[in-house]
């Protein structure tokens, strides 16, 4: 141990910071960093879900007027009802705030930023400083997107000044969102600041995604090769892939989209355009569509990036909780990027409908019914896990089973919408809605969850409560149940997405009312659940038992250091890997689990 | 803990399973579901929904049942340590490739209902409408007797003084064109739309006909369908358009073919002054 080994990857060394400052908030530590995103998309899922809360609010009881709006939102909800407006304006911004300030930070630049070091064996990322300035440009991106809600309060050219932003939906489709305040309320500043948001978003994602990728390969500690990975890592790796490769073109529709609006292009506007009683005549030359193919290549990609870490972190919890390899590494590693390479060719399955070429829906399609095999063998390796395992009914274990079920329930409709034809019925439904709550609203963020549980201990040095935990997960597994499952039947229905209300349409029957109320009712409940989780969290970080090195009996490199870890991971030391991650119940070993550190010993098939 | 969690699942699945297909046990008529299908594409949707609802129903239930299962079973037992396998190739290939063909053939199935939707052309003596999409409602835009449309440019368009087309004023064939909110179709015979939108993205959906199609600023789309049932049929909007997007609905009334002729004969005053009383006739389908 005392011998010198060449390092493989040499991190520039620097001392442990000093100050609160240098210390906790300008932090160039994977860890601090890691722990600022966890704590910024928390703060972004409350208050995404205060938003949907309003939402199923307004559409189980439409026409009624609230005190406590008009307390709480006097200028946007002036007679204590929302407005169509600033309904429009909540389904805007719960998706956008979701899908990036939450979905796209805590899976990858939270856990991610914390663990891939460690788990690789490195001392910290490779670009420290790019790490900080990634969190503090998504901290910014955040800021402004806030503002972005207030844009019709800070435009001192509208005289309307109500509370309420962007109202073109988290996908911002051209024209509505292109032309400008005259195609709706919140449709100028609102959107400029909109895009202004997720323009920073964009940067601060790609300057993550290079950090990424160049530690996974660069920065591996000895003997930690390739296949000895912790299935988290693959994740990871391939999630940056993904972000670095469709980001750009996000940023890229959004520069067009935003020249536009302040510089007097027409990218996205056609001729001929009559908007509002005027005949545009300045805008001519632009495609409707092209927004759409710019915002979906990225978009589809996205939605991997939003489930991917997911995925290998509920591999990497079922194995350690059963107490057995994971079924299928190899094949695991392969389905990962599988899925996010054919994630790159299935964007128009999105566009079925938007006018484009039909003959490209047919390649699409097809291309997108392909995706499902990968994710049906992941799926089938983590029942191959449990099968024949000893299982330990923690409070991330619980979570990660909770992860199997919502993937299968979420990803099995996709195979409905991704037949073009099918989905003409169920295009723009309540069906879609609830495809993607499934999959990304539960599946991704039980993912969360698990990962939170898990390494709880590990990042604050205290254990979570296990009562509490459970208490959690099941009124919160059987909420979203509840509360996505009915929509599917919504969208079968033919309930459009997108309205405030659905009591102008008749073919949707009398069961539609009751349902609707049913649904946020769950909704409530499952919501109010969530404080369940904050007062965990709170408490075990106050009071909770204090946690050792390895709470879990796990075996990767996280599990070798103290919790917390100290500033360079490991003390100065390079650990050395003998064995792949998932070594369980090793038959002849002295216990039920081999870390990855432990000595050599006669060779067997999983290292 | 493992065997509560078992049993959860399963009981998640019986739900499931009740919402989908029981529904008509606890809600006998207000059962949410597909409106009727009126036109024979919409069947054939229907049926590939149904085949969809078989696999997916299977893979579902199966997969569920099976985590509740090893979560039930294979909790922990005292010291006893886990199987120590690390996977097996004869499975992987064997579930890959099953699921590749199911997925393919669906796949494959769908294509050929979409080319009859998407890639075959209306008979040429399909009746014509033009479908204008604005902020918030679908004008829709008859030939009149002539059976010949008037030209039409965005620089005509008045919304004021209701040429929500933008008829071209000096176009004889114009004079007697039609334009109303509401798409009238005659019953048994094909239509063929020609969708166009004024400001934004807009969306032409009509549940019974199992019809969606977005109408594009600056496209001008083809879709055509045949309506075997008379009624009146519902139109909602189906692509977020602005704040009246929820109030956006237009109706499609089905008439008989004598019923439809008169009216395809009428000037505009009278075509609306019947379209009214037909629209009180007609009650809504539900």
């Amino acid at each position: 141990m005392a011998e010198a080994h060449p390092v493989h990857g040499e991190v520039h060394r620097h001392e442990p910071p000093s100050g609160f400052i240098r210390k906790w908030v300008f932090s160039v530590d994977h860890k601090v960093i890691g722990i600022q995103y966890w704590f910024l998309a928390l703060f972004s899922v409350f208050i995404g879900m205060i938003m949907s809360l309003l939402m199923r609010l307004q559409l189980a009881w439409p026409t009624e007027s609230w005190g406590f709006l008009k307390t709480l939102l006097p200028a946007a909800a002036e007679n204590g009802t929302i407005s169509p407006e600033l309904y429009l304006s909540l389904v805007t911004m719960h998706g956008t705030i979701m899908v990036f300030f939450v979905l796209t930070t805590a899976p990858q630049g939270g856990f991610g930023n914390y663990f891939l070091p460690i788990q690789i064996g490195a001392a910290d990322m490779a670009f420290p400083v790019l790490n900080m300035l990634s969190f503090w440009l998504t901290f910014v991106a955040l800021v402004v997107m806030i503002l972005a809600i207030f844009a019709n309060v800070i435009d001192p050219e509208n005289a309307a000044a109500t509370v309420v932003g962007p109202i073109g939906g988290w996908t911002g489709y051209a024209p509505l969102s292109a032309l400008g305040e005259i195609a709706g309320p919140g449709q100028g500043t609102g959107v400029v600041l909109w895009i202004t948001s997720i323009a920073f978003f964009c940067v601060a994602s790609l300057l993550g995604a290079l950090n990424f990728i160049t530690t996974m390969l660069n920065l591996r500690t000895r003997g930690m090769s390739l296949l000895r990975l912790p299935l988290t890592c693959w994740a990871w790796f391939t999630t940056a892939v993904l972000a670095l490769l469709s980001f750009p073109v996000l940023l890229a529709g959004g520069v067009l989209m935003l020249f536009d609006h302040i510089g007097g292009t027409s990218f996205f506007v056609p001729a001929g355009s009559y908007v509002n009683g005027q005949l545009l005549v300045a805008k001519q030359g632009g495609s409707v569509i092209l927004w759409q193919h710019l915002f979906w290549y990225f978009g589809h990609p996205e939605v991997y990036i939003a489930i991917l870490p997911g995925m290998g972190l509920t591999s990497h919890i079922l194995s350690t909780f059963a107490r057995k390899p994971i079924f299928g590494y190899r094949a695991m590693v392969y389905a990962i990027f599988a899925i996010g390479l054919l994630g790159f060719f299935v964007w128009g399955h999105h566009m079925f409908q938007s006018g484009m070429d039909p003959n490209t829906a047919i390649v699409f399609s097809v291309i997108t019914l392909a995706i499902g095999v990968p994710s049906a063998i992941k799926t089938f390796n983590w029942l191959g896990t449990l099968w024949g395992a000893r299982i330990r009914f923690t409070t991330p274990m619980i979570f990660s089973i909770g992860f199997v079920s919502l993937f299968v329930s979420g990803g099995i409709t996709g195979i409905f919408l991704g037949q073009s034809s099918v989905d003409i019925p169920l295009h723009d439904t309540y069906f879609v809605v609830g495809h993607f709550h499934l999959i990304m609203g539960v599946a991704a963020i039980f993912g969360m969850f698990a990962g939170t549980y898990f390494w709880f201990p590990k990042m604050f040095g205290k254990m979570m409560n296990e009562t509490l935990g459970k208490i959690h997960f099941f009124i919160t597994f059987i909420g979203v149940n509840c509360i996505f499952m009915p929509m599917h039947i919504m969208g079968i229905a033919g309930a459009p997405r997108r309205y405030s209300s659905h009591d102008g349409l008749a073919y949707l029957g009398d069961g539609f009312k009751p349902l609707t109320k049913f649904v946020s009712f769950a909704a409530f409940v499952t919501i109010g659940a969530q404080l369940i989780f904050v007062f965990n969290l709170v408490w075990s970080w106050i009071k909770g038992p204090k946690a050792g090195e390895n709470p879990w009996e796990a075996t990767s490199l996280e599990w070798i250091v103290p919790s917390p870890p100290p500033h360079d991971n490991f003390a100065g030391h390079e650990p050395v890997v003998h064995h792949g991650p998932y070594e369980y119940s090793v038959p002849g070993a002295e216990k039920d689990y081999t870390m990855q550190t432990d000595p050599e010993r006669a060779a067997s098939a999983g290292d | 803990m493992g065997k509560i969690v078992g049993v959860v699942m399963w009981l998640l699945v019986i739900g499931t399973v009740l919402l989908f297909v029981g529904q008509n046990v606890f809600f006998g008529d207000a059962t949410l579901w597909f409106p009727e299908s009126i036109s024979d594409i919409g069947t054939t949707i229907d049926k590939q929904f149904s085949y969809t609802m078989v696999v997916v129903g299977i893979a579902f239930i199966l997969s569920q049942v099976a985590l509740g299962y090893v979560v039930f079973r294979f909790g922990r037992r005292g010291q006893e340590r886990a199987e120590y396998i690390h996977g097996s190739g004869k499975l992987e290939a064997i579930w890959t490739i099953a699921t590749g063909v199911v997925f393919i053939t669906l796949a494959i199935l769908a294509q050929v209902i979409w080319a009859q939707v998407h890639l075959k052309e209306a008979g040429a003596d399909a009746v014509k409408v033009d479908v204008v999409a604005q902020q918030f409602q679908f004008n829709f835009h008859y030939p009149g007797a002539d059976g010949v449309f008037g030209r039409t440019e965005p620089k005509f368009i008045n919304d004021s003084s209701l040429n929500y087309v933008g008829l071209d004023p000096s176009d004889a064939n114009g004079k007697d064109d039609v334009q109303t909110t509401t798409l009238v179709v005659p019953l048994g015979e094909q239509v063929d739309l020609t969708l166009r939108s004024k400001d934004v993205i807009h969306s032409l959906f009509v549940p019974a006909l199992r019809l969606k199609q977005d109408t594009v600023p600056g496209l001008s789309i083809k879709m055509h369908f045949k309506a075997n049932k008379t009624g009146k049929y519902e139109i909602p909007c189906a692509e977020l358009c602005g704040q009246l997007h929820y109030n956006m609905k237009s109706f499609m009334l089905v008439l008989p073919k004598d019923d439809y002729q008169a009216m395809a004969q009428m000037t505009e005053e009278k075509f609306k002054e019947r379209l009214t009383e037909l629209l009180q006739q007609y009650p809504v389908s539900r």
